[in-house]
């Protein structure tokens, strides 16, 4: 017995594959899942992978957060189902309204491509357990528009509230508010985050280590003890 | 056929650095005395029929759930009953 873990596909999605192989290597299942169809499979948890879903025509996330499977996604995620999104799915999740605040472009606005140092703020979320509070990793960091905006009363209730999940290390590589690199709804179960977790999962590829692969190995432990 | 345009800011808040770099380039241009410059966007919606209130409520719903998202931007709509021939 283990954990159905459902890749969501858009129109543009990129990382869609190597999120799917990152659950596999956690033990877990993969399940393909499509933008056009509201169905979940009766996966347990869902990821919104990384890429530039319609282009990012209007804003990235805009489009993709009005898709049939999102209906279901921002219904299951309300009800605690654990989601996570990477860049791309961060971007659609701050759309979806489902995490508080905003993506907008790099302050530098160039591309930017690197191995980027985080430290794990919140080690109690569904994605995070397998970190300790305080860990510093080396995640991939690949985007566009990475830059994390919000009011100033958002930014001090997140922090109050522990809801601040990764915070850029050494570098704030997009203009980031307060060097916020990822965040957590109340209750937990959904986390969105700009850097590649799958990208980090096998010692020869990426930045050489694993540290990605607690996010999926976190969620596989959580699913099945519960 | 009636024009309703929807302009979309970012809040003044926050930063807009591709208004920073079109402001940087004005003073090479010749252009001085141009304190801030912001960037937004601009939707032309063509409507089909009279902009009744009924219409313009419909766009403003538009405009505040899928053409701005009002966590980091605001909007205005306004309609344009007559076509203005530019730049003549």
């Amino acid at each position: 017995m283990t954990a159905r873990i459902g890749v969501v596909t858009f129109p543009g999605s990129l990382d869609d594959r190597d999120t799917q192989r990152a659950i596999r290597l956690a033990g877990a299942e993969p399940v393909a899942l499509w933008h056009k169809d509201k169905d979940l499979k009766q996966v347990d948890a869902v990821v919104l992978p990384g890429g530039f879903s319609y282009g990012d025509y209007l804003r990235a996330g805009a489009i993709s957060r009005f898709s049939p499977v999102m209906e279901t996604v921002i219904e299951q995620a309300k009800s605690g189902m654990p989601v996570l999104g990477i860049c791309n799915g961060f971007q659609i999740l701050t759309e979806a309204h489902l995490l508080p605040g905003g993506m907008l472009g790099n302050d530098h606005l160039h591309f930017i491509c690197r191995d980027q140092k985080l430290r794990v703020e919140n080690a109690d979320t569904a994605w995070t357990a397998d970190y300790e509070a305080g860990q510093e990793i080396h995640i991939p960091l690949k985007n566009m528009d990475g830059r994390y905006v919000a009011d100033t009363y958002t930014l001090d209730r997140l922090e109050a509230e522990g809801r601040v999940v990764f915070r850029y290390l050494d570098v704030n590589p997009n203009g980031s508010l307060r060097d916020i690199a990822g965040i957590t709804n109340e209750a937990g179960n959904v986390v969105g985050l700009m850097p590649h977790p799958e990208h980090a999962t096998e010692p020869l590829i990426g930045t050489g280590r694993t540290d990605g692969l607690p996010f999926f190995t976190s969620i596989l432990k959580k699913l099945v003890n519960a | 056929m009636a024009r309703v345009v929807v302009d979309v800011m970012l809040k003044p808040e926050i930063l807009d650095p591709q208004g920073q770099a079109v402001q940087r380039a004005l003073p090479r241009l010749g252009f001085e005395g141009i304190a801030d410059v912001r960037q937004g966007k601009r939707f032309e919606l063509e409507v089909d029929g009279p902009v009744d209130d009924a219409a313009l409520a419909r766009i403003r719903e538009l405009a505040e759930s899928f053409l701005a998202n009002t966590v980091i931007e605001d909007f205005t709509v306004k309609v344009e009953e007559e076509k203005v021939e530019a730049g003549k």
